[in-house]
């Protein structure tokens, strides 16, 4: 059984303006040290599935319903508030785009750290002293015992990073929510990060959800890539096919945008056209039909269920009506 | 990365040295630097010192070898001051008190053996009662510096945790305390002071017999009451703007409850400004601790407060004959003690801001 199992997550916002559903009937499971690309642009739903595992939704005026959330046996949705917070930094974890602002600036990294442990495993500070410290040179910090007297604004973006992984994988969470660790850091840092995440999960077992827009970023880390389009699953597939053959016209659209370094400098980089969708006001049919380039009349009504591709090796399912005549075009192309 | 999972074996190290070299290494945290430039602002260092100074002086008073506050020596007229080097000292003193505490009347006892009968000559004058005004000013400070410490601890205890628990919440919580906080907010206080201290005067013997409660209980209370209630919205504002921080999320997905995160996330973050609030509380409360015994609902004699000192002195201007000394000392104690208040305040606002850092 898989180790986190999501069937039909719905996350909606009552707003003065209506219902915004920001998260609309995804399912996905995860497996055990797997890591599992969450990609998507801006507003896609991405951050919000995650908050809603992790019982952050705001409410009111959020409102989440599944038809279970099972982790490692349990299923998330019947926990108390309690229970959720006990789970939270301890079997599940998280780490944040900014490091910057995630880290209080008045605590020392030490005092930080050891609250994890203080909170979840009633250490004494002594106790968590010297954990903390290995902690953080679990993730390639040099002189951890010197750093833990540090505070925040003395160390580095790609430090503070590394401490907030430290963070989050103190106490060995199963799960590790990366919500688009490496965006505010430069490229050099970003590589070393996510070189860092790679190394850890394989030491530790720890099942990674790497959330990003940044589709190098998954192609390097994740061993399976489900894209999200204005809070739907539009394609779900192992790493490897999806970018050699992506089908969905929207995955399509954002390989397509991805600068590469053969291409001609002058020529203008390709986009993909319109704005997304306002959420609270959906088009009947396939979200994207409107900027889709494929799209036909039968695409703008009726449910977009993820369907498997007929022909292919690898489980991989697509929310495209034109799929087969898509991929059929692409495979033969290549 | 492999190769590299050696290096961090931390089983050969020697951790005890290690921390005890990490503890002794320490950053400079907001408190030491704000410390280090409220040195640099002479004003505010001096002003402080002169604080500290006066606290000490207040807090003595019972030992000092200075004429007792209630000591009568009926004359016709108040006697001007006279110089400490005419009359630097005598030996008239008489241990006239009210109704002290255990502590202070340990503290008298013990200046009386310490200085037996001596005591320092009329600095400030006496009034028209023959009293001396240095030991009613050093006596009356008391007052003001206990209904300071109320409103403080007022201010800090409910206002903070008020504030920053309604802000957290948000939503119909906060919504509920902050109208709890604009229905207090409405209330005329001064009318219920009246109202009250009317009430506690009509039934004192029974409520001090039975309860302890006197008529200073009620003032106490009232003061307490009143002064938590800005700083519980100053507080609530700023806990807004901070608890969508990424730290505070941070502080959640990591598991830490709501009493955690409002007392080790939230409120070390919003002290800065509690702490210059605070020094701006504490001047408006001591002038309305004077104000009420003014209006003589305050302090009841024969105990003194700045504010009977200020009914004292009204009572001594006349225009045939100034007793200036009535008036000009005690209102030099208090401006003295406000400015230098006000100017810590000011000096902690500008220490405090870290964006002002390295402009000074």
């Amino acid at each position: 059984m898989a180790l986190l199992d999501v069937q039909n997550l719905s996350v909606r916002f009552d707003t003065q303006d209506g219902s915004v559903r920001a998260v609309d009937g995804v399912s996905f499971q995860l497996e055990e040290g797997e890591t599992l690309g969450l990609v998507g642009e801006s507003g896609s739903g991405k951050s919000v599935t995650n908050l809603a595992l992790m019982g952050l939704v705001p409410a009111p005026p959020g409102v989440v319903q599944a038809d279970h959330i099972n982790f490692a046996g349990r299923d998330l949705l019947t926990l108390t508030a309690e229970e959720l917070r006990q789970l939270r930094g301890n079997e599940i974890s998280m780490i944040f785009q900014d490091p910057m602002t995630s880290l209080n600036p008045l605590l020392t990294v030490g005092r930080q750290l050891s609250e994890v442990l203080e909170i979840h495993q009633g250490l004494s500070r002594r106790e968590a002293d010297r954990l903390c410290a290995a902690g953080l040179a679990d993730v390639g910090i040099p002189e951890p015992e010197t750093r833990l007297a540090a505070y925040p604004h003395e160390l580095s973006g790609g430090m503070r990073q590394r401490v907030m992984i430290a963070m989050a994988l103190l106490c060995k969470p199963r799960v590790l929510i990366a919500d688009e660790p490496t965006t505010a850091l430069d490229v050099t840092i970003q590589a070393q990060i996510l070189e860092l995440m790679t190394d850890l999960r394989e030491r530790h077992g720890t099942a990674i959800i790497l959330i990003t827009h940044d589709l190098g970023v998954v192609a390097g880390c994740a061993d399976r890539v489900h894209v999200m389009y204005a809070g739907r699953l539009v394609e779900t597939a192992p790493t490897a096919p999806l970018f050699s053959l992506p089908v969905h016209p929207y995955t399509r659209g954002l390989l397509a945008s991805v600068p590469t370094l053969t291409g001609d400098p002058t020529s203008a980089l390709s986009s993909i056209e319109g704005q997304p969708p306002d959420l609270a006001n959906l088009p009947a049919g396939c979200a994207f039909a409107p900027r889709c380039d494929y799209a036909e009349t039968r695409c703008r009504s009726g449910p977009m269920p993820l369907e498997a591709i007929p022909g292919e090796s690898a489980p991989r399912t697509v929310a495209c009506l034109l799929a087969t005549e898509i991929a059929a075009a692409s495979g033969g192309a290549r | 990365m492999r190769a590299n999972n050696e290096r961090w074996d931390l089983a050969g190290r020697d951790m005890e040295a290690l921390l005890a070299e990490a503890a002794a290494l320490q950053g400079e945290s907001l408190w030491q630097d704000a410390r280090r430039r409220l040195r640099r602002n002479r004003t505010a260092w001096w002003s402080l010192l002169f604080l500290l100074a006066f606290g000490l002086l207040s807090l003595c008073a019972p030992l000092l070898p200075i004429p007792s506050p209630v000591a009568l020596d009926l004359q016709t007229e108040p006697m001007p001051p006279i110089a400490p080097w005419t009359e630097f000292g005598n030996h008239n003193y008489t241990r006239e008190y009210w109704e002290l505490s255990a502590i202070d009347s340990a503290a008298v006892d013990l200046r009386a053996a310490i200085f037996d009968d001596w005591q320092t000559g009329s600095w400030m004058g006496r009034d028209s009662k023959g009293r001396d005004i240095l030991s009613r000013i050093v006596w009356g400070s008391r007052t003001s510096i206990i209904v300071a410490l109320i409103a403080t601890l007022c201010s800090l205890a409910i206002g903070v945790t008020y504030g920053a628990f309604s802000g957290l919440s948000g939503g119909r919580i906060d919504n509920l305390m902050m109208r709890i906080v604009d229905v207090l907010y409405s209330v005329p206080f001064i009318f219920v002071v009246i109202f009250l201290i009317t009430i506690v005067n009509e039934y004192r013997t029974e409520l001090e017999d039975n309860w302890g409660i006197g008529r200073e209980t009620v003032f106490y209370l009232v003061i307490g009451a009143i002064y938590w209630l800005t700083m519980a919205r100053v507080v609530r504002g700023q806990v807004l703007s901070l608890k969508n921080s990424e730290f505070i999320e941070a502080a959640r997905v990591l598991g830490a409850s709501t009493r955690r995160i409002l007392f080790v996330h939230l409120v070390p973050n919003v002290l800065s400004i509690v702490i210059v609030y605070l020094t701006l509380t504490i001047p408006a409360v001591m002038l309305f601790e004077a104000f009420l015994s003014f209006l003589g609902l305050g302090i009841e004699p024969p105990k003194v407060s700045w504010g009977l000192l200020a009914v004292d002195g009204t009572e001594a201007i006349n225009p045939l004959r100034i007793f200036w000394w009535l008036v000009v000392f005690p209102a030099a104690a208090m401006g003295s003690v406000l400015l230098a208040l006000n100017i810590l305040g000011d000096g902690l606002r500008d220490a405090l801001d870290p964006k002002l850092r390295g402009k000074d």
